[in-house]
């Protein structure tokens, strides 16, 4: 194979946005004729390097050949002139328009400089139906299916381009069927010799439709490996950066007497988003979620926390039945949730540390009762020491803050609150590695004081390392409970990889 | 030692009041005179705070729902609203307390309209409040049944718009009395960093407890109070409820004195203090023009250019361009002085 020039290659590209390196000297390799999936966590640079492929990021360094050629695409545009089309996973077609203006929109057949509506139509047909695909194309986009819409997307982005095509989470809102039906297309393109970029959360649907893999985490290339014979439990270990290692735990007496639940779901579900699950959160006790990312982590998280509404199951706080329909309900219970998001669900922006630690305790008095700016001085700059929070003074705007300081001010705004119960998803996402390390001693810490935790995280070392017990998710569903000794990255990880029917945790 | 703060975080509003004020005195040199008739102050300055009386309301309210980041359009119209409102209440017989009170009601119910659209429906601020601000003046011309209802012969109400009180006008006094009671609630309270906090983000807020839908409700309503205030104060003025003309474009007045006073369009930190030196600067641009004479189809155009000028001066641009400039000048100050030194 070694005598055919790739199709397109990717040289040592470097990116970084404000100093933060995003890709670290990548390289990559699409040969024609190949389906080739491109896997990581959020944050591993998947997005960044499609994006400096597809011209939307220009890179610092490195070089992208196509063809044997270096391009340097200004655009998106450009990059589809020279044979580089995109699919995304929101369709970003026009869907009022019809299906033949979507597909020909910004290069119509012109005849006396007025649009060509026969011809369009007309060759419009001839494209689709080489998809197999025989629909109507005057009627308007929004008549189809979503996967119709992604075929007509793709149809337009090979018909323009051609060479390569980047197929962006393209099954994430389909069922079953029309995945199918959109990996024939998909196949049919790869006889084409065309090159497909396959980016999916899904491994069931990489390992039908794809020929290589390249794993991206940190920035980093981790391998490109050929998808025969790839063990799953090594492809999540690629992904999740975890060797089949011994952890380090935190002793738990297992003769600690049970007490009753704090906290405990029955059936707890919402359609589309999580399907039904129990679960029991005691006092002094930290249950971990693990799963890859769409598996619903975070949805039950926000379910739990009253910031999206349950269709089926019920939330008892103490052996009370509580309808948790907004976060002020939530509060009221003692609950607490540091967002994975910081910026758009978390921070305050433009006001200052002080404001934003006394922020949520505030907002539980009312405005009626107004903290005294002593009181607020008071707690700020005690959860500032307590925390080891990194600011010149407690009056910054927190957006001048780093994402780790930003973080500890998250923790001091709901532990100010006094919780019983407090979610945090993802706590130790993108911070430095000293605040890193302080925000695991201050999970272990608030467990032994008697708080219930309940923590998502993606680093399962971690996740192992504080969990009491710790939960699986995967497509949405509860896939396994681990207590006691079957609590270790191995075990989450073959529960991850595990596929078919309800998997079993080894 | 608070009032030193805000004089210093106001400096640019005041110098433009000062530079204006001072403009209105050369075309005008009796302009800072002011006497004593009647046991009642006169003069062009008292002038001023009693014709900026609407202007001064409607920018109290205006500026408490921008720094949630909407826009309140239908201000002016509820002005007319509440004006037909008072005068069809005086006329039909009812006591002053009873027609304040109903006209109060009004704007009060006005402003609750607009704020669920805005909190409950989640429509657009500017396109919520466009509704009422096109059916607030048909509103206010079927209860005035499409006449100009007058009330020359109630003294009481007429009062509210003409009347004085120690010495100042009525109006004056009304403005004041309540800028004091809505800086005092705002900020003794809770209410000015919840308000803040929903402008800046509102997603985190509510995630964190805020009830985000109960404030953005009352800043409406408080909005349409205000309008209501201005309202009466409007119609009493003229002795009259005029629907087609009573504040009309004066929510454009309040939105403009609220981005003059330094409070972003963008929602978040807000100033009343601020908002209230827009309003008087806008006021004295008004009376300035009057009194310099010019013919009346310049004003609109020389009012437009002047607060072009202000909002020049004011933007981020050209601010970082005078921090530059000043940064310059120390440098160049202490090189020389070193320069001095060393010749020394």
């Amino acid at each position: 194979m070694a005598n055919a020039q790739p199709l397109l290659s990717v040289r040592g590209v470097s990116k970084a946005f404000l100093g933060v390196s995003a890709l670290e000297n990548v390289d990559f390799t699409l040969q024609a004729g190949e389906v080739h999936a491109l896997l990581g966590e959020n944050g591993a640079g998947k997005s960044t390097l499609i994006k400096i492929i597809t011209g939307a990021y220009r890179r610092d360094e490195g070089e992208v050949l196509l063809e044997g050629t270096p391009i340097y695409p200004r655009d998106v545009v450009d990059a589809q002139k020279l044979g580089i089309g995109t699919v995304y996973q929101e369709v970003n077609l026009l869907t009022n328009l019809t299906v033949a203006e979507n597909l020909f929109l910004g290069r119509q057949p012109k005849r006396f400089g007025l649009t060509d509506v026969r011809e369009m139509n007309r060759r419009s047909r001839a494209i689709l139906d080489t998809y197999g695909l025989h629909i109507d194309v005057t009627a308007p986009l929004a008549n189809f299916s979503v996967a119709i819409q992604q075929v007509v997307a793709i149809a337009r982005a090979v018909d323009i381009s051609g060479k390569v095509l980047v197929l962006d989470e393209p099954t994430a809102s389909l069922d079953a069927h029309e995945v199918e039906m959109l990996f024939a297309v998909v196949r049919q393109l790869r006889a084409r010799g065309m090159g497909i970029i396959f980016i999916s959360h899904f491994l069931d649907q990489v390992y039908e439709i794809a020929d290589t893999i390249t794993v991206l985490r940190n920035g980093r290339l981790i391998d490109t490996v050929p998808v025969a014979g790839l063990d799953r439990l090594k492809l999540v270990s690629m992904m999740l950066g975890r060797q089949l290692e011994s952890d380090i735990k935190r002793t738990i007496d297992p003769d600690t007497p049970k007490s009753e639940p704090l906290v405990s779901l029955r059936g707890l579900g919402k359609r589309g988003n999580v399907d039904p699950l129990d679960l029991d959160i005691r006092q002094g006790e930290v249950v971990g979620i693990a799963g890859l990312l769409g598996s619903g982590r975070t949805e039950t998280a926000q379910l739990v926390f009253g910031i999206e509404r349950a269709d089926s199951g019920t939330i008892s706080v103490a052996g009370t039945p509580v309808a948790m329909t907004s976060p002020r309900k939530a509060i009221a219970q003692g609950f607490a949730f540091c967002p994975e998001d910081r910026k758009t669900d978390g921070i305050v922006g433009d006001l200052s540390v002080r404001e934003n630690i006394i922020f949520a305790l505030q907002a539980q008095r009312g405005w009626m009762r107004p903290l005294s700016r002593s009181e607020q001085e008071a707690l700020a700059d005690r959860y500032i020491s307590a925390l080891d929070i990194r600011t010149s003074d407690r009056e910054k705007p927190i957006k001048f803050l780093s994402g780790g300081n930003q973080q500890k001010v998250l923790l001091a705004r709901w532990l100010a609150t006094n919780p019983r119960f407090l979610i945090l998803d993802e706590p130790t996402r993108g911070i430095d590695v000293g605040a890193h390390a302080e925000i695991i001693r201050l999970i272990i810490d608030l467990c032994e004081r008697g708080m219930a935790l309940l923590v998502i995280s993606s680093e399962l070392g971690e996740l192992v390392g504080y969990s009491s017990r710790i939960i699986v998710l995967r497509d949405r569903k509860m896939v396994s409970e681990l207590t006691g000794d079957e609590i270790s990255t191995d075990h989450i990880m073959k529960a991850i990889a595990s596929h078919g029917a309800t998997g079993e945790a080894a | 030692m608070a009032v030193p703060t805000i004089v210093r975080e106001r400096t640019p509003q005041l110098i433009v009041l000062a530079v204006i004020l001072a403009l209105n005195a050369v075309i005008s040199p009796g302009f800072f005179s002011i006497e004593i008739q009647n046991d009642r102050l006169y003069g062009s300055l008292i002038d001023v705070l009693n014709r900026g009386a609407p202007v001064t309301l409607l920018a109290i309210g205006m500026t408490l729902v921008i720094a949630t980041k909407g826009i309140d359009l239908s201000v002016g119209a509820v002005m007319a609203i509440v004006g037909a409102v008072a005068a069809s209440l005086i006329t039909s017989g009812y006591s002053l307390p009873a027609t304040l009170a109903g006209a109060l009601f009004v704007g009060l119910v006005c402003g609750l309209w607009n704020g669920a659209l805005v909190a409950l429906l989640d429509i657009q601020p500017i396109i919520a409040t466009l509704i009422l601000m096109v059916a607030g003046r048909g509103i206010a011309q079927l209860i005035t049944e499409g006449v100009i209802l007058t009330f020359n012969d109630k003294p009481e109400l007429i009062f509210v718009g003409s009347g004085s009180f120690l010495s100042l006008p009525m109006p004056v006094i009304i403005w004041i009395v309540i800028a004091i009671l809505a800086i005092l609630v705002v900020r003794r309270s809770a209410l000015g960093l919840l308000i803040e906090a929903i402008g800046i983000n509102r997603r985190a807020s509510t995630l964190s407890g805020v009830n985000s839908r109960v404030i953005l409700l009352a800043v409406y309503a408080v909005s349409g109070l205000c309008a209501a205030v201005a309202g009466v104060i409007a119609a009493a003025d003229i002795k009259g409820a005029d629907a087609n003309n009573a504040g009309l474009w004066l929510e454009m007045d309040a939105i403009l004195a609220v981005v003059i006073g330094g409070t972003s369009l963008l929602g978040g930190r807000f100033s009343l203090v601020g908002s209230l030196m827009g309003a008087m600067i806008i006021q004295s641009l008004n009376t300035g023009i009057l009194l310099a004479g010019f013919p009346p189809e310049f004003n609109l155009i020389i009012k437009a250019a002047i607060i072009l000028i202000i909002l020049i001066v004011q933007s981020p641009a050209s601010q970082t361009a005078m921090a530059n400039f000043r940064a310059n000048r120390q440098t160049v100050a202490v090189k020389t002085e070193s320069r001095e030194h060393a010749a020394r």
